[in-house]
């Protein structure tokens, strides 16, 4: 009988051999491959099929030929070498990758970078820089907002499209009212940025420093 | 720079910088993205190739056969390291199990093989497509059934077993007794940052950028684990994603990035994949504990056990609960005993405030019990058991101890007299609202730390020393503590900081880190400032150095000008004398929470947290604040969520990712608030600091679970306390 993990290696396999006839059948281009064209030693075989995919990021278009398997996340980080979107868990289960896309924010490791075309993205890097922070990342430093780094380019992505969120009238679990504008109280911003985990435990901070960009008194 | 008499007065005692809420001066970097962590590192490595780590599929046992073929011919695929091929490999002196495991498997996810590729999507498919079988071996899972099993465990600083008078005539014959058992799980650090590493060879030279916070140890497990010189090692973590003592270690990225970078003949970078990483690295042991307390109908302790059981795999080390009832509560008659069971599970080790995290989650609860037994209220009790002495050794007095203080302010703040002693009392609408309280102890462990500091011809001073900021706020103190021995604003101080090629600190850990290393760059100052002295003709004794100026008598000399010409550099370290062995040095506080428990669904939110604490200088108000509500955070974790579900039957961490394993969020944490009395403590060092960052963490979890009680009446001693246990026992919906 067969034990429950030789099931598990049997579905992993099948699944793979899937992956494989899926990506034949894609658009497949080599020119432009994100590979190395040097470094020994080779395989035989480096180049996965890829695509081409244009999209607007921080205001610039870029355009990439990219595995299809490749997460928007990874072709930031690793294609475009933009490391300030964060890998914390590769699953959608931290935020620590949230970027803005076209005006909503999304967790960038749970969507394919080929399904962008033409979409306008915003990351960390977009919003400030070191000698000319974004009011949102001047109050995390303010606030202390943060203590190793890690989840906080997420924090504050999200934090910006919270407000955007609660302006364009968007209820959340906790709005109270569906119809009218939701509140910017703590219990809003607490319930709009749960999907942003800080193990640090800056919460507290963070929604002091988001509540001080809303508007609302220190 | 020795340090083994009290500090007198010093610069640090200026305070013009040290002391005062600084924002973080690696801010602007971190919230912008610019900070680089270890896997970004594409400036260093542009051609790194891409390792994606196998786990093993068994707890125990060996592999009998591993099929690469597939996996070698797929697309991309640059190397496969495994046990079998990467040649002979020690253990660090730091792990228990190996990193790479094969053919003998130690547990759970245990690296099996790394695949490298020339893209992450690459070595994650053909990562996939090998084969291994597994010949499993019986383990042993179950902590509450190997119990009895389990052996006296310690070393000298930390013996098995303590005992003082006679404890069990002593509780035998005590008017009020508490005998109590509670249990802690299995937790884990989910730091952010997966741990990562890029590794490059240059011949026989080893580059790693990697996320470590203890360089120096970590330099000598590398060249162990490989078997070369330390010297060939050179280890950079500039910026680190998080520890909580998850990264006291090389992990598996760090050796399977060294080692596929053999391999494949370029850099190679790692990261552990998220639902590999909880299995395959450390985490905090669960416990079984046992507590017996007796006290004199007076209130006063007089017989006080605390017995303690956790497991770990062969040849690792228990989880030292029982720490703090050593030192805590005066009561003449004692008994601590640790005992360690044999587990196949994955290693057990250091998280954030290892031994008195989880013992006082219990023996706080356990107070609060005996107060209710006595009549007492919790706060009164605990006072009335305060001790100025170490317990064990009456002539050891405490170095400073305002245990008392943090209680009663606490109480004042908190509002702690509207409390109802009696439970179930008060109700907000459809919620059961009740206070809780706990102290807080932690030992201020010090640790020998050296530092490099530079004079520029332009007055800027550069601070090098290994230490690393692994979000505690060390690069600011470091910054603060330089400013102000040298007299300059906090803009001309740079600080450089973990990488091997600077003087070995303190490092990060045991919340040693802040007050040891901030030594340790005092100590280089005190250099540093008689070179500039001797430079510039000046009489060090009489120097004063403030506002970029050097003073003696009528002269008034720019800094800069010392090194006008040539640089100027000294380097030095503190070293501790033993003044910790005279006296205890340890952190007090208290900690008050309020919660609501959802009378229909027993659903528990935290309404308000307070932290009060004593513990030395604090050197940065807003950094160390910081700490302090991230420990509370994980506290408040502990009591309501946090649970590495074992599955007993295979061994392993079943909800081994961050949907599984559950810690706060921020609709789980109200505003927090933190107190620092006023202390300074010249027995830690001339910093006149000690630790917080684990302070903080310390009776959270208790505090927790007595203001849970106090608003349903319901104990529970089996953390977390989650909806399942308080249920069954919730009073009729009214």
């Amino acid at each position: 009988m067969a034990t429950p993990r030789e099931i598990d290696v049997k579905r992993r396999t099948l699944m793979a051999a899937t992956v494989a006839t899926a990506a034949v059948g894609a658009v497949a281009s080599r020119a432009g491959a994100q590979v190395p064209a040097a470094g020994p030693p080779a395989s035989s075989n480096a180049a996965a099929p890829t695509t081409k995919v244009s999209f607007i990021v921080n205001g610039k278009a870029r355009d990439l030929a990219l595995d299809t398997r490749t997460t928007l996340l990874d072709a930031l980080r690793e294609g475009l070498h933009l490391g300030g979107t964060k890998k914390g868990c590769d699953h959608g289960q931290c935020g620590a990758c949230t970027v803005i896309l076209d005006g909503r924010r999304i967790n960038s490791c749970l969507t394919l970078a080929v399904m962008h075309e033409g979409s306008k993205i915003t990351t960390i890097e977009g919003l400030g820089t070191p000698d000319k922070l974004h009011p949102m990342q001047a109050a995390f430093v303010k606030h202390d907002g943060y203590q190793c780094g890690y989840c906080t380019p997420g924090q504050i992505c999200s934090a910006v499209a919270v407000l955007a969120e609660i302006e364009a009238g968007i209820p959340s679990h906790v709005t109270a009212d569906l119809n009218g504008k939701p509140p910017l109280d703590d219990a809003e911003l607490r319930e709009r940025m749960s999907g942003n985990i800080c193990r640090c435990g800056a919460y507290s901070n963070i929604v002091e420093a988001i509540g001080e960009v809303a508007g609302r008194k220190a | 720079m020795k340090f083994d008499t009290p500090a007198t007065t010093n610069p640090i005692d200026r305070l013009k910088i040290v002391g005062r809420p600084t924002d973080r001066i690696d801010g602007p970097l971190k919230t912008t993205g610019t900070a680089p962590y270890a896997y970004e590192r594409h400036d260093v490595a542009p051609d790194a190739a891409y390792g994606h780590v196998l786990g093993s599929a068994i707890a125990k046992g060996h592999i009998a056969s591993m099929d690469l073929a597939a996996a070698k011919a797929a697309p991309g695929v640059l190397a496969i390291v495994t046990a079998e091929n990467a040649g002979k490999l020690g253990k660090g002196e730091y792990n228990t199990a190996k990193l790479l495991g094969g053919p003998e498997i130690e547990h759970y996810h245990q690296a099996v093989a790394l695949v490298v590729a020339e893209t992450f999507e690459q070595a994650r498919d053909a990562a996939e497509m090998i084969e291994v079988e597994y010949a499993p071996a019986k383990g042993a899972y179950d902590l509450a059934a190997a119990r009895d099993s389990a052996k006296p465990s310690g070393k000298d600083e930390e013996p098995a077993d303590s005992r003082v008078g006679n404890f069990d005539s002593a509780f035998a014959a005590a008017p009020v007794q508490l005998d109590a058992t509670y249990t802690t799980p299995d937790q884990s650090h989910a730091m952010m940052e997966p741990h990562a590493s890029i590794a490059a060879w240059e011949g026989d030279r080893l580059s790693l950028w990697t996320s470590n916070q203890m360089i120096a140890w970590s330099v000598g497990d590398v060249a162990k684990t490989l078997g070369i010189p330390k010297e060939k090692v050179h280890l950079m973590s500039p910026y680190i994603g998080g520890g909580f003592g998850g990264k006291l270690w090389v992990r598996a990225d760090a050796l399977l990035a060294a080692l596929g970078a053999r391999a494949a003949k370029r850099p190679v970078k790692v990261a552990l994949q998220r639902p590999l990483m909880i299995n395959n690295t450390t985490h905090r042991p669960a416990t079984i504990q046992r507590i017996r307390l007796g006290a004199g109908k007076d209130g006063r302790l007089t017989a006080i056990g605390h017995d303690s059981w956790s497991g770990d795999l062969p040849g690792g080390k228990p989880e030292t609960a029982i720490m703090q009832t050593r030192l805590l509560y005066a009561g003449a008659n004692r008994l601590t005993r640790q005992r360690l069971a044999e587990l196949d599970l994955p290693e057990g080790n250091s998280m954030r405030a290892p031994g008195e995290a989880p013992g006082m989650m219990a023996l706080e609860i356990a107070m609060d019990e005996m107060a209710e037994k006595l009549g007492l209220d919790p706060v009164e009790f605990r006072i009335r058991n305060d001790t100025q002495v170490d317990p064990e050794q009456p002539k050891r007095r405490f170095s400073q101890r305002q245990l008392t203080e943090c209680l009663r302010t606490g109480a004042e703040r908190f509002g702690w007299a509207r409390r109802k002693p009696e439970p179930r009392q008060v109700r907000d609408g459809r919620w059961l609202v009740g206070l809780g309280m706990a102290a807080a102890y932690r030992g201020s462990p010090v640790i020998k730390s050296g530092a490099r500091v530079r004079l520029d011809g332009k007055g800027i001073v550069t601070v090098e020393t290994d230490m690393t900021d692994i979000g505690t706020g060390s690069y600011t103190i470091i910054a603060q503590t330089a400013a102000e021995m040298m007299g300059v604003p906090l803009d001309r101080v740079v600080v450089r900081l973990g990488d091997s090629a600077f003087p070995v600190s303190s490092g990060s850990g045991g919340q040693f880190g802040g007050n040891s290393s901030t030594a340790g760059v005092y100590a280089a100052c005190v250099k540093l400032r008689e070179a500039v002295t001797a430079k510039l003709g000046l009489n060090a004794a009489a120097a004063e150095f403030a506002d970029g100026q050097v003073r003696s008598g009528d002269r008034a000399i720019a800094l800069a000008e010392a090194a006008k010409g040539a640089e100027l550099v000294a380097e030095d370290e503190i070293e501790f004398g033993g003044l910790n062995k005279k006296a205890q040095l340890s952190t007090f506080g208290g900690h008050f929470v309020e919660v609501a428990v959802d009378a229909a669904t027993a659903e528990v939110r935290i309404r308000r947290m307070l932290a009060v604490c004593a513990s030395g200088r604090i050197l940065n108000p807003k950094s160390a604040r910081s700490q302090v509500i991230g420990a509370m955070t994980m506290g408040a974790g502990a009591a309501l969520m946090e649970d590495l579900v074992v599955d007993k039957r295979q061994g392993f961490f079943v909800n081994h990712d961050l949907a599984g394993y559950e810690v706060p969020v921020h609709a789980d944490i109200p505003h927090q608030e933190v107190i620092f009395l006023d202390e300074t403590d010249p027995m830690s060092s001339p910093m006149k600091a000690k630790g917080v960052g684990e302070l903080g963490i310390c009776g959270v979890a208790a505090a927790v679970a007595n203001a849970i009680y106090n608003a349903t009446g319901i104990r529970v001693r089996d953390y977390p306390i989650t909806l399942d246990k308080l249920l069954e026992k919730m009073p009729d919906v009214g």
